[in-house]
């Protein structure tokens, strides 16, 4: 391809290669109208999101549907402004949770709200649906679903559960683009205190980013990874990675 | 006295009670509790000596490698003249119209990050915009940085897969618009060291086939870094996220020691035409907190110490990034454009390149419009360099900085200009008038056949 180009053929050839905001028209030294309130559209959506309410009666509907028992639970936050304030809280079950399990599990399996509600509610339920056949003969705990959650909440739930490791699905922190963004965290030998790199993490889950297949392919082995040798974080990361090189998936994954 | 009612038990805790409200420093149960208290700390704060801080650390000398190397470097001969004042009278000091450019560079090696840190906490907004304005910190690697009457700018042309072609679109969409003097600098989202080779070798060819008058980066672990320049990468400035505290810096996996074997390897390298600054910064209030190792000091102070860690290597480029850590640190753009303030005052007149990410995540209480305000007020401040991100959204990292335009905003209204080799490039390969404004591209780009190949 040639490079005599008019400006507006320019943008396009720019803009069809990023989804940067590359290419915006521009007043003297500002941005033209239509780009300064698509931008403002944008910021407001994932402001939405962030301060959206789980229904959690849906998602539980849709979690039997799946053929899932389930549970509910809260972390110790009572309104969103301390979520957003007191990550601490969020990370504490609230103080007359009673979870019980009917015996040690594989795998315990929390649906959280995290910072994007929107997210859990849409891709959650597709996401468990290309999961669960890839998870046969493994016990699971029923699936706990838990409002005002940080991803650390899915510790004392994994422990008062009896699982051998944790899976956190999360609305992560809401993007210009991406205000339903869904993370998935998988932890080894959940207990309070557990740090971010003793987790691994396949983010970006949404038809725009990740697939439901291709990310449940690699929580998938991930989870088998981790039970079969007694750990997660930085330690399995570089192996699935590397899985990730040899038979790649056509998708990101990006890291949080 | 107001003060005498509330008591203040030792230095720490009066720098923390002193600091403007903030969330982090109410996270880490270290704020006053009443607005009162934290006037009435900041009054007593104002009667400190400043040669208490050399007598009294903050945190622990035996302990901390960032104490020692304050303590360890602090210049008393410089200092001398001033050790007699207190707080508030090195407050009135600055603002003074003795405390010019030259004094106030002479003085930055007889100061503590904490002495200034205090200074900061009774400090006005405009207290900190006009003394901030004062020290003149000029650096070079490929072009000049930081003369007075210049703004310049790291263009960030992050992409969600680190795609080649989709970075250099927001790279030639960011040169069009006159962003990129500072560095053009990738956040990359692999740590895979070939795709990070790839990506320096892609800015490499860039900046050489354009003759552009700057310098690259790709912002990595400085351990890969290191690595990268022993393969033969092309690396012009080495990376690294610091904190202000031993720990902290633990926990980012860095030591000053290592930042030293860094830097060395990087001046070896013998890149840069015009300086050796080789080094490329990042901080951000919240961080030592946030890592645990915080040590009961406030966040602000903090910080501050971080560039003390960053003096020790002379950089090319120091860049708080204020808004990223999301709001249990900075809830809002009031505590945002505030941080910022202090941020841009604390390096500068500790004689560093200060630029700020003007940014914010979405469940901060904050919007473009804070930004707005608080790039205005610090390009009114002399800050070095700002961000330029298409449209001030960045797509890999997930929050909002700002824009080339917003860059051609400011430069415009304040009479601004870039730096004076990356502004005659750029009025040589046509993409802006002899005043700094954008012209519409050359019908042949010669950067665009770049993108044919990729």
């Amino acid at each position: 391809m040639g490079s005599d180009l008019t400006p507006t053929d320019l943008a396009a050839r720019l803009r069809a290669l990023t989804t940067a905001r590359v290419g915006l028209g521009r007043s003297g030294p500002a941005q033209a109208t239509d780009d300064v309130l698509a931008f403002a559209l944008a910021h407001a959506r994932a402001r939405d999101a962030v301060h959206a309410s789980l229904d959690a009666d849906a998602l539980a509907t849709a979690v039997e549907s799946l053929g899932h028992k389930f549970l509910r639970a809260a972390s110790a936050v009572p309104d969103r402004r301390t979520y957003l304030l007191r990550p601490d809280l969020g990370r504490t079950l609230a103080a007359d949770t009673d979870l019980a399990a009917d015996g040690p599990s594989d795998l315990a399996i929390v649906l959280a709200d995290g910072l994007s509600a929107q997210a859990v509610q849409a891709h959650a339920p597709p996401l468990l649906a290309a999961l669960t056949p890839r998870l046969r003969g493994l016990t699971l705990a029923p699936v706990t679903i838990a409002l005002q959650a940080r991803v650390a909440l899915g510790d004392p739930i994994g422990q008062a559960l009896r699982a051998r490791a944790v899976l956190v699905l999360i609305g992560e922190r809401p993007g210009l683009s991406s205000p339903d963004s869904l993370g998935a965290y998988l932890t080894f030998d959940p207990r309070p205190g557990r740090t971010d790199a003793e987790r691994n993490c396949v983010s970006n889950i949404r038809p725009e980013g990740l697939g439901y297949d291709a990310a449940a392919g690699r929580i998938a082995w991930l989870i088998r990874q981790a039970l079969d040798r007694g750990l997660t974080g930085v330690g399995l990361k570089d192996e699935s990675d590397l899985v990730a090189l040899v038979q790649p998936t056509g998708s990101a994954v990006g890291r949080t | 006295m107001a003060n005498q009612r509330w008591p203040f038990p030792d230095l720490k805790t009066l720098m923390a009670k002193a600091s403007p409200l903030r969330s982090g420093d109410a996270l880490a149960g270290l704020s006053a509790g009443s607005l009162e208290e934290s006037v009435a700390a900041r009054m007593a704060l104002a009667d400190v000596p400043l040669k208490r801080f050399l007598a009294e650390p903050l945190v622990d000398y035996d302990t901390d490698e960032v104490t020692r190397l304050i303590c360890d470097t602090h210049d008393a001969g410089v200092f001398a003249p001033i050790a007699a004042l207190t707080v508030g009278d090195f407050r009135d000091f600055l603002l003074s119209d003795a405390a010019d450019a030259p004094t106030l560079a002479a003085l930055a090696p007889g100061l503590t990050p904490e002495m200034v840190a205090a200074v900061c906490k009774i400090m006005r907004n405009q207290d900190l915009i006009l003394a901030g304005s004062k020290p003149k910190v000029t650096t070079r690697f490929r072009n000049t940085l930081g003369l007075p009457g210049r703004l310049s700018t790291r263009l960030q042309p992050n992409h969600p897969t680190d795609d080649p072609a989709g970075v250099a679109a927001a790279i030639i969409d960011g040169l069009l618009l006159g962003s990129g003097d500072a560095v053009i600098g990738i956040n990359p989202a692999s740590d895979s060291p070939v795709v990070i080779g790839e990506l320096l070798r892609l800015l490499d060819e860039i900046i050489h086939e354009g003759a552009i008058p700057t310098q690259a980066c790709v912002l990595t672990h400085v351990t890969a870094t290191l690595d990268l320049i022993e393969r033969g990468a092309p690396v012009d400035l080495v990376f690294q996220s610091i904190a202000g505290t031993e720990a902290a810096n633990a926990s980012f996996g860095v030591s000053l020691s290592l930042l030293a074997e860094a830097r060395e390897a990087a001046l070896g390298l013998k890149r840069g035409a015009l300086g050796d600054n080789v080094m490329y910064f990042e901080t951000g209030q919240g961080s030592c907190l946030s890592a645990g190792a915080h040590h009961g000091v406030d966040q602000q102070t903090l910080e501050a110490r971080a560039y003390a860690v960053a003096r020790a290597f002379d950089p090319l480029l120091v860049n708080t990034v204020v808004g990223f850590i999301g709001p249990e640190y900075l809830y809002d753009g009031k505590q945002i454009i505030r941080a910022g303030l202090e941020d841009h005052f604390c390096g500068k007149l500790l004689g560093l390149p200060m630029g700020c990410d003007v940014c914010y995540t979405n469940h901060a209480e904050a919007d473009q419009d804070d930004m707005d305000v608080l790039l205005t007020l610090l390009a009114a401040a002399g800050v070095t360099f700002v961000m330029g991100v298409p449209g001030a959204d960045d797509v890999m990292l997930n929050y909002q900085s700002t824009s080339f335009h917003d860059a051609l905003y400011v430069r415009r209204l304040l009479g601004l200009k870039p730096a004076p080799e990356f502004e005659a490039w750029l009025v040589g390969a046509g993409l802006a008038d002899e005043a700094g404004r954008p012209l519409p591209p050359p019908s042949r780009l010669k950067l665009l056949e770049r993108l044919d190949g990729l």
